[in-house]
């Protein structure tokens, strides 16, 4: 140990600064937030929630075409389909398993009629495992309520795709 | 008969007088605790419960209240229900001679400082017992660990409290104040106030000390098995312990009671007053230390123990003592 170094250790310099800095920090802002009371920004491209969204007439977009059920990593999605009293195909079933989905965003990738999309809710935490199993109804409900927050976010998101 | 009974409702009286405040500025002392550490690390600490978050420790423990206390199956049960209550009710009765003023003191004895060092030596032994009662592996390391820091350090403490007894001549804690009245002992005894402070870190666990529950290593020390109101207890212990520490440092070298300065605006504020501020200075720096260093090995905390701070303050004792004698100002005593 040299002599400089003895002496800093004896007169404690560098807890003293230390300590400087503490009490300088004490009085910054701090950089988080009160969470449920404020809550932080959140990208356009975030994936959070599925959804399943219509159109303005109020027709359901999916197609049932299927792609985002064979593209899924996890095999979170399944779909059923038939054909509709006017001849077009539509979903009978459609259903997400949210506990096997990873939100890697590839079913969002895939839709060619951006029906189904995840948008920026984070927060459907539920008390058991069947709440869950997100069935058609339940994500086309989460589609009318988002739809303002998604339809903006995928016009912001458009020059990236 | 009567009379015997007035007395002791008098007593009880007073006793529920000390107490109760000191748990309550407990309750508070943590808020301030986790507030000043977030704070530093630029987070908000707890802000939700009260105005600024400050019944955040009455929510703390009502919940404990009503968690259920789970007894270890092989735990030795009395000795473990024992740790808690002996580690709380040594941190509350050292409080019977802290003076907060001349005359507002519970007890005041003439050997003050001496029974305050014997009470918080023997908190050691709640830990202890809970550690091995708990019949664990991760307690009964913290325990051990927990007991030869505490022991380590006290020595040291001891002999810087004798430094200070040297310059009073009186083991009163009311004398001990008195006589600081033209000059603290923090300014002619400086390194060992900062040799106090640190010991007394590690007396009470803090961090940079606080190998008993390291949780990296040992979980969480000697309150491993501990769960509800148990665990609370031991939490409550551990500050106001610390508070009590602080306490120490304001009387010993602080000027305990006595205003900054003896001139007008600052004097007419009330003894108790200056007290609380003192203790509070103190804690602060506890707190914002917890923020800013690393643990120590448990080896460095060995060596800084015994071979620093008690080599250092016997001779720092020494030439106290001589200069007090060579300059002829050791204290007159009249036995």
């Amino acid at each position: 140990m040299n002599f400089s170094r003895l002496l800093k250790t004896i007169f404690l310099v560098e807890f003293i600064s230390a300590l400087y800095m503490a009490v300088k920090e004490l009085f910054r802002k701090s950089k988080t937030i009160n969470y449920p009371f404020e809550k932080g920004q959140i990208s356009p491209r975030m994936r959070g929630e599925h959804a399943l969204r219509r159109y303005p007439n109020g027709e359901e977009r999916c197609i049932a075409c299927k792609l985002c059920e064979a593209v899924c990593p996890a095999q979170a999605i399944t779909i059923e389909s038939s054909e509709r009293s006017d001849g077009s195909r539509k979903t009978t079933r459609y259903d997400i398993d949210m506990l096997k989905c990873i939100y890697c965003g590839l079913c969002q990738e895939s839709c060619p009629v951006d029906a189904i999309v995840q948008g920026p809710n984070f927060e459907f935490a539920t008390e058991t495992r069947e709440e869950l199993y997100y069935n058609k109804e339940k994500l086309l409900e989460n589609g009318d309520r988002w739809e303002s927050v998604l339809a903006k976010n995928i016009k912001l998101d458009k020059p990236y795709r | 008969m009567i009379e015997y009974l007035e007395i002791l409702g008098q007593e009880i009286y007073k006793v529920i007088f000390l107490v109760v405040p000191i748990l309550v500025s407990v309750a508070m002392i943590v808020w301030l605790d986790r507030r000043v550490w977030g704070l530093v690390q630029k987070r908000k600490g707890p802000n939700v419960v009260g105005p600024f978050g400050l019944f955040q420790t009455l929510a703390d423990a009502l919940k404990y209240i009503f968690k259920e206390i789970i007894i270890p199956a092989s735990a030795n049960k009395v000795v473990f229900i024992l740790a808690p209550i002996v580690t709380m009710t040594l941190a509350l009765v050292a409080w019977a001679v802290v003076p907060m003023s001349e005359d507002l003191v519970l007890a005041n004895i003439n050997v003050g400082i001496l029974y305050l060092f014997a009470i918080s030596s023997l908190g050691v032994y709640g830990i202890i017992m809970g550690g091995w009662a708990s019949n664990s592996k991760y307690p009964f390391l913290g325990a051990i660990r927990s007991a030869a820091q505490m022991v380590s350090y006290e020595v040291s403490i001891g002999i810087i409290i004798i430094n200070v007894l040297l310059c009073v001549g009186s083991l009163n804690l009311n004398d001990i104040v008195i006589a600081q009245k033209e000059l603290w002992y923090v300014i002619p005894l400086f390194p060992m106030f900062v040799i106090f402070f640190i010991s007394s870190l590690a007396e009470t666990n803090r961090p940079p000390f606080d190998l008993p529950e390291a949780e990296a290593e040992l979980v969480a020390g000697y309150q491993t098995e501990y769960s509800g109101m148990m665990y609370a207890m031991f939490w409550l212990g551990e500050y106001a312990n610390i508070l009590l520490m602080c306490a120490m440092g304001s009387i010993l070298f602080l000027g305990g009671w006595l205003p900054l300065m003896d001139i007008y605006p600052l004097n007419i504020i009330p003894a108790p007053i200056w007290m609380i501020l003192k203790i509070l200075f103190l804690f602060l720096l506890f707190a914002l230390i917890k923020a800013i260093v690393p643990r120590y090995r448990y080896d460095q905390l060995m060596r800084l123990g015994w071979k620093i701070f008690l080599p250092f303050s016997l001779i720092y004792l020494v030439f106290t003592a001589s200069f007090l004698f060579y300059f002829d100002k050791l204290p007159k005593v009249n036995i």
